[in-house]
């Protein structure tokens, strides 16, 4: 099973659902490469393409944050980030439909994976949603996501407020991954 | 899309929300409580004897074994909702109701002569009960099924199983005080039926509602 610092991890999701941004920041950095061997063992199980990894994390990940409600602070976040990682994998390989139609997610197992090589300037799955993603959510994301810009800046580019940019972003987040939910249908 | 820039955005949007999954639970469970009931009052209503069958221990046992199976069910969707958590006590709470039912249906069966527990098991509202009491669980499995849609079932047909459970618990409570057949020769053949098709029908909406 793939290794995961609970006490690190914990500790910093904590601070995070506090508004700790770095915290938030860290959390994900610490958890990558964990996500990336799940995300490896499910792709190799049903047979996708090493590329296909990345995408799987990236699904993973904003899954985890507008999911985050879902873990109790008082719980154990290694179960719980493993359920997540291993639903949404699965998902996003069934919804590719490479062989993935007969994927049972009580069958995959997680394996330890080399890890692999990523291309940081792949186009991924996820821009081709963000360039779908319309009004200011869609630019906020984009702007965030793509460019890497801050909220300050952006705040100051499209003369709002900050909190109006957060919750913007916020919104656009959870249009994408409603994106992505409706093309399976 | 680089993933470090996913992080970035992501961070940004640290904060989380404000209404917790026990509140969203404590809101859907009391919509499908309103619901069944208004839905009881408008169209079903109790039986006309209800006072006198109150001190009847047959009757008593009915409302008090579907609420202890909405009971279970209900503590069910704490967990079917949140990744990660073993069902554990959980599921081992869902064998109450059954459990119960099956000791009262050896008592009955030790009290009424053999000849007539087929006409004990038949009764009279059999078909009311297959009908009646799956439409009054409707609207609660709505109530269920958004419960649901705000977290993370990682089984959704299996959440939205669970969640018909729940709403079949509460639909037969109601359901229950309309009914005249008492025996638990009835209730272990017909509503546990009435309960499948309300569970059948959760499970298969799960499955399209409750993805993520």
């Amino acid at each position: 099973m793939v290794a995961l610092d609970e006490t690190r991890l914990a500790d910093l999701l904590r601070r995070a659902n506090r508004g700790d941004a770095a915290a938030y920041a860290d959390f994900y950095r610490t958890l990558l490469p964990a996500l990336r061997q799940i995300a490896h063992g499910v792709v190799r199980t049903v047979g996708g393409r090493p590329s296909d990894v990345e995408d799987v994390v990236q699904e993973t990940m904003i899954a985890i944050h507008l999911k985050r409600h879902t873990w109790r602070e008082s719980e154990m976040v290694g179960p719980w980030i493993r359920a997540i990682s291993r639903y949404k994998s699965v998902d996003v390989m069934r919804r590719r439909g490479r062989h993935g139609a007969s994927v049972d997610i009580d069958v995959v197992t997680e394996t330890l994976a080399a890890p692999t090589i990523e291309d940081p300037t792949a186009r991924t799955d996820l821009e081709r949603y963000v360039s779908r993603l319309g009004g200011k959510p869609g630019a906020i994301v984009k702007a965030i996501g793509l460019d890497g810009q801050e909220i300050v800046e952006v705040a100051r580019r499209m003369s709002m407020s900050e909190g109006a940019v957060r919750v913007a972003l916020h919104r656009g987040l959870r249009k994408l991954a409603a994106l992505r939910t409706q093309e399976a249908d | 899309m680089e993933t470090e820039k996913l992080i970035a955005a992501l961070s940004q949007d640290a904060a989380l929300p404000q209404r917790s999954l026990v509140q969203r639970q404590l809101a859907a469970g009391s919509i499908a409580v309103v619901v069944a009931f208004c839905a009881f009052a408008l169209f079903v209503g109790p039986r006309s004897d209800i006072a006198s069958a109150l001190e009847t221990p047959r009757f008593l046992l009915k409302p008090v074994l579907t609420l202890l199976l909405f009971a279970a069910a209900f503590f069910a969707l704490a967990r079917a909702i949140r990744p990660g958590s073993k069902p554990g006590s959980a599921q081992a709470a869902l064998l109450i109701a059954p459990v119960f039912l099956g000791i009262a249906v050896i008592t009955e069966m030790t009290i009424v002569p053999s000849a007539q527990w087929g006409e004990k098991m038949l009764g009279t509202n059999a078909m009311l009960c297959l009908t009646v009491m799956p439409a009054l669980s409707f609207g609660p499995l709505m109530a269920f099924l958004w419960f649901l849609r705000q977290g993370a079932p990682t089984h959704p047909a299996r959440a939205g199983a669970i969640a018909g459970l729940a709403a079949a618990g509460l639909g037969a409570t109601f359901y229950a005080l309309h009914c005249t057949d008492d025996s638990p020769l009835f209730v272990t053949v017909w509503y546990p039926m009435a309960t499948a098709i309300v569970v059948t029908v959760g499970s298969l909406m799960g499955r399209r509602l409750l993805r993520w």
